[in-house]
């Protein structure tokens, strides 16, 4: 892990161009915190996947909406990505970006026992968007999402792990801890806090 | 740092080739999927790059026919969105119940658990014995598994729940015989039901229909080969026909959305212009 020096240093020298999270159990309450104040003009789409039971609608953009100034919306697919923007993945579907940075949707196989899949997501993003890309991970009661984040840390990108010791559920960011030293391993509301950085860094 | 793009170029040759050899055009697939399908077939065939699986599918028509196992996607359900059957037997059933006779095609059959849906809906809904389904597949070993009509036991139960969420009007089992791990299905459902061989990205229209079925094909595909495929159901539907798409899919902001109008929004049902 970095120093409190290393932390700007590290901020400053990148340009973030989209951000992309995963969770699973414990996840709404975490979302929460880490979205918490991110103001109208937020210059970056933000692309969620939290595991949900298959074969019911998502009340997710319902719920966050009405919380949230910035935009939130059911991922559709072929959509290109918008700043200022939270997209959540379908029920059923992976959630996919593609090169030319619009969002596709796959019925493959579950990843993890989860469609849509954190790798999945994390992975494609990986490979759009390299060393522009901020990956956080948070609670959840599997291992979905610690490969996906690696793919991220390996592609230059900045990656965060919620502390497992405040998660409601540590299995998934310990998991990620076991595979590589993330950039930041840090509580949600400090998480929140580097967000809200990376907007003014990016302004 | 720039992200090594090698890997995409390989992808691009390999897809190129398939095209000029097999006549399988996946060029206008999304890609990131259609990569993570030929990277997860690379540890498979165990290959160390993308260029030397290239040079084996050229050089092997067998390991061409293994290949295509994992760039299309043989994931399928029985009775899958239940709603979406239910709002075809109140929405477009009284309609296709005023023609003498009827063709529906079934795209992207995969597997076949669509068809034998469709044909239970039809035939509890008195439509069957005058209706001619077209399932069809650019999948020749989905297409197989689809004639066989066996289906794993283990999945009978969730096809079960659904069929009933779906409207079903009898008992699911007596649809089918329960042999081992398998539930074989009723082989009087295919009668009428044609499986062939039929490519979206580039064949062509081989029929009027009244009713068309296409779920969870059209994503894979970019906007330009959804277009087409638009255009191939839009060609085959009669006036007023019907087209059904899966539950993320949609017309708006394609080249036909002004050629159908929904019938059923929130199911993905439309009705051609």
């Amino acid at each position: 892990m970095k120093q409190e020096s290393d932390t700007v240093f590290s901020l400053a020298q990148r340009q973030i161009e989209a951000i992309v999270i995963g969770a699973s159990a414990g996840g709404l309450q975490a979302l929460s915190v880490l979205l918490v104040g991110l103001p109208k003009n937020f210059p970056l789409p933000i692309v969620v996947v939290i595991h949900m039971p298959e074969g019911k609608d998502s009340k997710l953009a319902e719920i966050f909406r009405a919380r949230l100034e910035i935009d939130v919306k059911e991922a559709d697919e072929k959509e290109p990505l918008h700043p200022g923007t939270l997209y959540f993945a379908s029920p059923g579907y992976h959630l996919l970006i593609e090169q030319d940075r619009t969002l596709s949707l796959s019925r493959e196989e579950r990843v993890h026992f989860s469609r849509p899949s954190i790798d999945v997501l994390f992975e494609s993003a990986a490979d759009v968007f390299g060393e522009h890309l901020c990956g956080v991970l948070l609670t959840g009661a599997n291992e979905d999402g610690a490969a996906g984040l690696r793919a991220i840390h390996r592609s230059g990108g900045m990656t965060i792990v919620q502390d497992p010791a405040e998660a409601l559920v540590p299995t998934m960011p310990e998991a990620a801890l076991k595979l590589f030293t993330p950039d930041f391993v840090l509580p949600v509301r400090d998480i929140n806090t580097l967000l809200v950085e990376l907007e003014q860094n990016n302004a | 740092m720039c992200p090594d793009r090698t890997l995409d170029i390989e992808l691009r040759l390999l897809i190129e080739g398939i095209y000029l050899k097999y006549s399988y055009d996946f060029r206008d697939y999304s890609g990131a999927s259609l990569k993570r399908r030929v990277l997860h077939a690379l540890s498979k065939f165990e290959c160390e790059t993308i260029s030397e699986l290239q040079a084996r599918v050229l050089h092997d028509s067998q390991l061409f026919s293994e290949l295509l196992q994992f760039l299309t996607i043989p994931v399928s359900e029985m009775f899958r969105d239940p709603t979406y059957y239910l709002a075809i037997r109140e929405h477009v059933v009284p309609v296709l119940k005023t023609y003498p006779s009827l063709k529906i095609w079934i795209a992207g059959c995969s597997t076949g658990e669509e068809v034998y849906s469709m044909a239970i809906l039809f035939k509890e809904e008195g439509l069957l014995d005058r209706t001619l389904i077209y399932a069809t597949d650019i999948n020749p070993q989905s297409l197989d598994r689809a004639r066989r009509g066996v289906f794993p036991l283990e999945r009978v139960r969730t096809y079960t729940q659904s069929y009933q969420q779906a409207g079903g009007k009898s008992s699911f089992s007596d649809y089918y015989t329960a042999a081992y791990d398998g539930a074989l299905f009723d082989k009087a459902l295919m009668t009428n039901v044609t499986f062939a061989d039929h490519s979206l990205a580039t064949d062509m229209v081989f029929s009027e229909t009244q009713f068309i079925s296409c779920r969870n094909v059209l994503i894979y595909f970019n906007k330009s080969l959804q277009n087409r495929a638009f255009g191939l159901f839009h060609e085959s539907l009669c006036h007023r026909g019907f087209l059904g798409l899966g539950s993320k899919e949609s017309l708006d902001f394609s080249a036909y959305a002004g050629h159908f109008e929904p019938v059923v929004k929130k199911e993905r049902l439309f009705r051609r212009l």
